[in-house]
């Protein structure tokens, strides 16, 4: 093993690779070799690094120094500067959405400072394509120990000690469900991975499975030995290529270390996992429907009981558990239950990983204790809403989930608090939404998205949805009555009670959400017609306020319809007839002049 | 590739990580071999070479090399700083790869000054 001084972590998350970063690392290394650094220097292609905002991203070790927005312009220059003359190139550093000042350190960055990582322990530090650079970080560890000292029903009994929950949204109790499929006596049982995460501005499972697949290997097979399993079967989203192709090179190195197959670690165990990509139906991350699409049947959810732990994949006892459940499980078989359980809250153990996104300055992935409180994420991790605009709700759980509005930024956030809160954790989708957001128009987005998405089996969920969705476009149309409003609420809590699967269940919520939260917004579009956030097109005009016009002329400019009128010297004039509601004159205006 | 024994993974473990630690922080020691156009002109990465062979061959994980421009010294180059952490660090000037590997052994392993090739404590600041 060769020894460099200085290694540079290029992150090769989705996001950063399509901005660029695989170009980056080529450029990195011939220049490296050009300067004759190539022994010194090492180049090392990392997982997400989470920081997706800033991206491509490059850490530089030992020192910790973290650069972002990478072209491969700058590498002449930051490589004579820093790996030969060993001079931080300053330009390239982080600066925050507050303060001026240049962060030259990883950890100094605010956006990295709140989080604690479990899940993601080897995010950005590892090579996610060289199994022994997982094994330096402890990896695999956790198996052996397993292995050659532990008994299947220890294995059990430490999870549940840990009180780790399941990731992917419901928050069932890992060790309880691995212990039901336990029980039965029916041979063979699988154990299958959960990765169809569907949900709109989630990626979290892409990435842990990008950034540490074996993290995720180790823990089913450990899955396997608790269960008396011999086959694991990931499924995952054809969308996700990366994903898919981190993890076939992660389980050709495991077998080929015989960490899968046939007496690991000479324990007389064996394990094996195969891959199975999914066509990307929402409904294939329930459990029930994801199995029949596994044996290559429809995907639909069936009627529970008898529950999967019974009678799942092929009929027999099967342990599904989300991407993210399997990451934490070695680290809670290596540093015991207890350790895990140390962090979160009363009912929520441990760290929970979200995919931060929308109108936040520090886009990205985030790990971070199970309590901690909304503000801590949306303001000290995300560092706030950009552009001087306000903070209106947070939308999390995807289109299970809810818009929780400013008056719940202290809630801390854990499965029994998000729940009470008519909302869920869901896999962990977070998109913060500003005061330019219409609620009403978000609420009729997920409802289109539950709408496209409904396997149709059962009435509540295909018809019921659909309703919703009706009136809810007649709402923003400007047609709505106020009758329209207890409809609603009386209809989707029809639908959260007779539907079939977890889908139907909560396929409401969005809606029902934002009536408890921002009902004004919906009298605001039935009874005024209008819209306050200015997004339904129906129900907007747009005027120059000719106090705040500069007769810049820009909006003229911008505007596709040939719509303003503007002459120098005269304000701008906006021909309602011919405008489209484009927003285009919006952004083009400097000075806010157009209503 | 034969199947691996526990034994295995714990020397993959230590092989890997001796390589790979210096991402997780926690150094004893860090030396900082000076790298502006002076420097270097006198030789400077021939001491970069010998500290990176030293501590390849002698496994040896938890030093932290690093460079930094010229020190303002031009005419006392190639010049190193070592610092053995919580104690100040020491400039040294003048070396070439003997002297270079004679500090190691003893200032940066034994944690004795080398007064002979010392210039004085105190460093510059880099990140």
């Amino acid at each position: 093993m060769k020894t460099y001084r200085t290694h540079l972590m290029v992150c090769a998350g989705t996001g950063c690779v399509s901005c660029g970063s695989l170009n980056l690392k080529d450029h990195l290394e011939s220049e490296l070799k050009n300067r004759g650094l190539s022994d010194e220097v090492k180049v090392v292609i990392t997982g997400c690094n989470g920081f997706c905002a800033e991206g491509p991203i490059m850490v530089v070790y030992p020192e910790g120094i973290f650069y972002k927005k990478l072209t491969p312009e700058d590498v002449p220059f930051l490589v004579e500067e820093h790996f030969l003359k060993g001079r931080p190139v300053e330009k390239f550093l982080y600066t925050g959405p507050a303060v001026k000042e240049k962060v030259p350190l990883l950890k100094d960055i605010p956006f990295f400072q709140h989080q604690v990582l479990r899940a993601l322990r080897n995010r950005g530090l590892i090579d996610a394509e060289n199994i022994d650079e997982y094994i330096a970080r402890d990896g695999y560890a956790a198996l052996s120990k397993v292995l050659s000292s532990m008994t299947p029903e220890e294995v059990i009994h430490e999870v549940k000690i840990s009180g780790l929950r399941g990731r992917g949204g419901a928050g069932f109790p890992t060790g309880l469900k691995w212990e039901e499929g336990r029980r039965y006596d029916a041979f063979p049982k699988y154990i299958i991975c959960n990765g169809d995460e569907g949900d709109p501005g989630a990626f979290m499972d892409r990435s842990v499975l990008e950034a540490d697949p074996h993290s995720v290997l180790e823990g089913m097979t450990i899955g396997g030995y608790a269960l008396d399993a011999h086959q694991g079967h990931i499924y995952v989203r054809a969308e996700y290529p990366l994903a898919i192709h981190r993890l076939n090179i992660a389980i050709e190195q495991a077998k080929n270390y015989g960490l899968l197959g046939k007496d690991i670690f000479g324990s007389g165990f064996d394990f094996d996992i195969s891959i199975y990509p999914g066509a990307g139906a929402f409904v294939c991350g329930e459990s029930t429907a994801l199995m029949y699409s596994l044996e290559g049947k429809r995907g639909m959810p069936r009627i529970k009981p008898p529950r999967s732990t019974e009678a799942g994949l092929w009929g027999q006892p099967t342990v599904l558990n989300n991407v993210e459940t399997f990451a934490n499980v070695p680290a809670i078989l290596l540093n015991g239950g207890e350790w895990f359980a140390s962090l979160g809250t009363g009912g929520s153990k441990g760290t929970k990983v979200f995919a931060l996104t929308g109108t936040v300055s520090n886009v990205g992935l985030i790990e971070v204790p199970m309590g901690t409180t909304l503000r801590t994420i949306v303001y000290d991790i995300g560092g706030g809403i950009p552009e001087k605009r306000e903070f209106k709700a947070v939308q999390i759980g995807g289109p299970s989930g809810a818009c929780l509005p400013t008056s719940l930024l202290d809630i801390e956030v854990d499965f029994d608090s998000l729940d009470e809160a008519g909302a869920m954790m869901g896999s962990g989708g977070l998109v913060v939404m500003n005061d330019s957001t219409c609620m009403v128009d978000t609420a009729r987005f997920f409802t289109d998205f539950s709408v496209d998405e409904s396997c149709g089996k059962c009435v509540p969920c295909r018809v019921g949805m659909k309703v919703m969705l009706n009136i809810l476009n007649r709402i923003v149309e400007g047609k709505g009555e106020m009758e329209d409003i207890e409809r609603l609420k009386r209809l989707g809590q029809h639908i959260k009670e007779t539907s079939h699967c977890g889908l139907g269940k909560t396929a409401p919520n969005p809606v029902l959400s934002t009536i408890r939260y921002f009902r004004n917004e919906y009298e605001a579009h039935i009874q005024d017609k209008q819209c306050p956030a200015l997004v339904c097109v129906d129900l907007i005009q747009f005027r120059v306020n000719p106090e705040k016009c500069k007769m810049c002329g820009l909006c003229k400019k911008a505007c596709p319809m040939e719509a303003i009128t503007w002459e120098k010297k005269t304000p701008a004039d906006i021909n309602i007839e011919k405008c489209i509601r484009c927003r285009s004159c919006i952004q083009a205006c400097k000075f806010g002049a157009i209503e | 590739m034969a199947k691996l024994t526990i034994e295995d993974l714990k020397r993959i473990k230590e092989e890997v990580r001796s390589t790979t630690v210096l991402r997780e922080g926690g150094f004893r020691a860090k030396i900082n071999i000076h790298m502006g156009t002076c420097g270097i002109a006198a030789g400077a990465r021939k001491l970069m070479s010998v500290v990176l062979k030293e501590i390849e061959e002698k496994k040896i994980n938890d030093v932290m090399v690093t460079t930094s421009g010229c020190a303002g010294l031009c005419s006392r180059e190639p010049m190193a700083t070592v610092e053995i952490l919580g104690n100040p660090p020491v400039k040294y000037c003048d070396l070439n790869e003997e002297r270079m590997k004679e500090i190691f052994a003893q200032h940066v392993l034994k944690g004795e000054i080398v007064e002979a090739y010392a210039l004085a404590r105190g460093s510059e600041t880099t990140y």
